[in-house]
C-alpha cells in the first residue's frame, strides 16, 4: 500500500477547473517528483493534500487514513510536512523560533533540541544565524531555513514545492544534495519542480502534470530520456 | 503654584494611562492576528467594571467581607472578573466574528459594533432589574494613599499601576518565550503557514480573544476601584481612548500599545491640569480630549504608522 495516494483528484478554484482527477502515488521511502510548467498546478496538488483548497471529488488517503476533509493542522500532525512555495517563513520570528515552529506538534523539549541540532548538521549556515530574524536571511539561507523547520515535526513525508525556485545554481546544488541524502536517511519525497532535469535526477518516479492532468508516469530515468519530455521540460 | 500640583497630576496620568494601556493592549493583539478593530473591547472592560462592582456588593450583602483582607477580597474579584470577561470575548469571537471571517472588512466591524450596543444593553438592562438603577457605587476595599515625598499617591491607584505593570509583564513574556505565545506570533504573520506547521489557528484566535478579554476585564475591576462609580457606558470613552492609544503607539504592536497608553493618560492629565491656568482660563480642563487628541493627529500626520508600527506592513 502506498504511503500517500490520491484518487481521481478534482479542485477547483471558483470556476477554474485546476486539478481534473488526478491519481498520483508515492510508496515509502521513495523520491517522487512532480514536474511541469508555471501554472499546471503543481502546488494545488500539495494544497489540496493538506487540506488548503479542498478537493471537490476525490479522495486522499494517507498512511492508511482517508484526509481528504481534515483541516490543514490536523493533517500536518498526521506527519505530512509541506515546505510551501516562495518559503513562506515567518519573517518576524528568528530562526530558532521559526524552527520551534516547525516542531509544534513535539511535546518533548529535549526532541525539539535535537531537532534543532540535526537541522545544523544539515545546515551549518542556520546555526549562525540563529537569533536572527528570518525575513533578514538571504534567500538560499531562507529555503535552508525552510526545509529545516519542515524537517522539525519528524515527518513521514516531505513535501517540497519548487525549492530551486529562484536560487543561484550553487544553492540549487546544495538542495538536491540534501534531497538526496535526507532519502537516503529514509525520507519518503514529493517533489515539485519545473527544473525537470535535476528533479528527475534524484527522483525515483516521476510525474509529468499539464493543465490538471497528469499526462506521464515513468521512472525517473525513462522520463530524463523521454523526447516528449525532453523537448518540453528538458529544452 | 503650578510646580506644586506637578506630581500628582503626574499620578494621576499615570493611573489613566495605565488603564489605557491594558486595554490598548485588547486592541492591538486582536489586530495582530486579524486586521479588525474589535470595537466590542471597550465593552468587555465595561462588563468586568461591574462583575467585580457586583461581586463586591453581592459577598458584602452576604457579610463576607467581613474581616477579608481586602488583597485578598480583590484578588479574588480580579479572577473572576478576568475569567468570565475572558470567556465572554472568546463567545463573542465564535458567535459575532468567526461565521464573518472570510466577508468583507467592514461587515465584522459592524458586527463588533452591534455586540458593543448589545452588551450595554444587557447591562442596563440587568443592572435596572436587579437594583433599580445602573449606576453603581464599587465598595472601597482600599483606603489611605502611599507618601512619596513629594507627592501622594492614593493606595487605589497605586495597585492600579502595579497590576498593570504586572500584566504586561506577564503578557509579554508570554508572547516572547511560551510555545502558544510564538504561535501566535506566528499566525500573525502568516496564517496559512502556521497551519502546515500543526498550529490550530482557530485555536490561536481564541486564545487571542481569551487573554486581550481577560486584561480588558480586570482593567475594569481596576477602574471601578479606582474611581468608585461605575455606569454601562464607561467602555465607550475609555475603550475609544485605548483604541487611539493603540493607534498612536501603532497597531498591532505590543510595545507601542503600553506606551501609547501611558503617553495618552500623561497628556489628557497634563493637559487637564495646565490648559486653564496658561490660557488665562480661555480653555478649561474640558479642553483635554482636544488638546489630547490633537496631539495625536499631529504625531499620526508626521508618523501615520504610530510611534513603534513599521512603515510597510509585512504581508508575505
Ligand atoms: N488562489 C487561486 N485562485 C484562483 N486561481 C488559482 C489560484 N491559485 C492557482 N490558481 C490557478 O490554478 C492553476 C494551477 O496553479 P498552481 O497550482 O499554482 O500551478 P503551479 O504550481 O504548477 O505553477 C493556474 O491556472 C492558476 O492560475
Ligand atoms: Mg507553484
Amino acid at each position: 500500500m502506498p504511503l500517500l495516494e490520491l484518487q481521481n483528484v478534482h479542485t477547483y478554484y471558483g470556476g477554474i477547473h485546476a486539478l481534473k482527477g488526478l491519481s498520483i502515488e508515492v510508496n515509502e521511502g521513495e523520491v517522487v517528483t512532480l514536474i511541469g510548467s508555471n501554472g499546471a498546478g503543481k502546488s494545488t496538488t500539495l494544497k489540496t493534500i493538506c487540506g488548503q483548497t479542498r478537493a471537490r471529488e476525490g479522495r486522499i488517503v494517507f498512511d492508511g487514513k482517508d484526509i481528504t476533509q481534515m483541516r490543514t493542522h490536523d493533517v500536518a500532525a498526521m506527519g505530512i510536512a509541506h515546505v510551501p512555495e516562495g518559503r513562506r517563513i515567518f519573517p518576524k520570528l528568528t530562526v530558532r523560533e521559526n524552527l520551534e515552529m516547525g516542531a509544534f506538534s513535539v511535546k518533548d523539549k529535549q526532541i525539539i533540541e535535537e531537532g534543532i541540532e540535526r537541522a545544523f548538521r544539515y545546515f551549518p549556515r542556520l546555526k549562525e544565524r540563529i537569533d536572527q530574524k528570518g525575513g533578514t536571511m538571504s534567500g538560499g539561507e531562507q529555503q535552508m531555513l525552510a526545509i529545516a523547520r519542515g524537517l522539525m515535526m519528524k515527518p513521514k513525508i516531505l513535501m517540497l514545492d519548487e525549492p530551486s525556485m529562484g536560487l543561484a545554481p550553487i544553492l540549487v546544488e546544495q538542495i538536491f544534495d540534501i534531497v538526496t541524502e535526507l532519502n537516503r536517511e529514509g525520507m519518503t519525497i514529493l517533489l515539485v519542480e519545473q527544473n525537470a532535469n535535476q528533479a528527475l535526477s534524484v527522483a525515483n518516479r516521476g510525474y509529468v502534470i499539464q493543465t490538471g492532468e497528469i499526462i506521464l508516469q515513468d521512472e525517473a530515468q525513462n522520463l530524463l530520456t523521454n523526447p516528449q519530455v525532453r523537448e518540453a521540460y528538458l529544452a | 503654584m503650578l510646580l506644586n500640583i506637578l506630581p500628582q497630576v503626574l499620578v494621576d496620568g499615570l493611573t489613566l494611562g495605565f488603564m489605557y494601556a491594558v486595554v490598548a493592549l485588547g486592541y492591538t493583539m486582536v489586530y495582530g492576528i486579524l486586521e479588525f478593530i474589535n470595537f466590542a473591547h471597550g465593552e468587555i472592560f465595561m462588563v468586568g467594571a461591574f462583575v467585580g462592582t457586583e461581586v463586591l456588593l453581592i459577598s458584602d450583602s452576604l457579610g463576607a467581607l467581613e474581616g477579608m483582607n481586602p488583597y485578598v477580597a480583590f484578588f479574588l474579584t480580579l479572577v473572576i472578573a478576568m475569567a468570565l470577561t475572558g470567556g465572554l470575548g472568546v463567545l463573542i469571537e465564535r458567535v459575532a466574528y468567526r461565521p464573518l471571517r472570510g466577508a468583507p472588512r467592514l461587515v465584522p466591524l459592524i458586527s463588533a459594533i452591534g455586540v458593543s450596543f448589545l452588551l450595554q444593553d444587557l447591562v442596563r438592562f440587568t443592572e435596572a432589574i436587579a437594583r433599580n438603577e445602573f449606576y453603581l457605587n464599587t465598595p472601597a476595599l482600599f483606603s489611605g494613599s502611599i507618601s512619596l515625598g513629594i507627592a501622594s499617591i492614593p493606595t487605589k491607584g497605586f495597585i492600579v499601576i502595579v497590576l498593570a505593570i504586572v500584566m504586561m509583564i506577564a503578557l509579554t513574556l508570554f508572547i516572547n518565550k511560551t510555545k502558544w505565545g510564538i504561535a501566535m506570533r506566528a499566525v500573525a504573520q502568516d496564517q496559512s503557514t502556521a497551519s502546515l506547521m500543526t498550529i490550530n489557528v482557530d485555536k490561536v484566535i481564541m486564545l487571542t480573544f481569551l487573554i486581550g478579554s481577560s486584561l480588558g476585564g480586570a482593567t475594569g475591576v481596576l477602574f471601578s476601584q479606582n474611581y468608585g462609580t461605575i455606569d454601562p457606558y464607561i467602555g465607550f470613552i475609555l475603550g475609544l481612548k485605548a483604541f487611539t492609544a493603540a493607534v498612536l503607539g501603532g497597531i498591532g504592536n505590543l510595545r507601542g500599545a503600553m506606551v501609547g497608553g501611558v503617553l495618552l493618560g500623561l497628556l489628557e492629565s497634563l493637559s487637564g491640569a495646565y490648559m486653564g491656568p496658561l490660557t488665562n482660563g480661555a480653555f478649561g480642563a474640558e479642553y483635554k480630549d482636544v488638546f489630547a487628541f490633537s496631539i495625536l493627529i499631529l504625531v499620526l500626520l508626521f508618523k501615520p504608522e504610530g510611534l513603534f508600527g513599521e512603515a510597510v506592513k509585512e504581508k508575505v
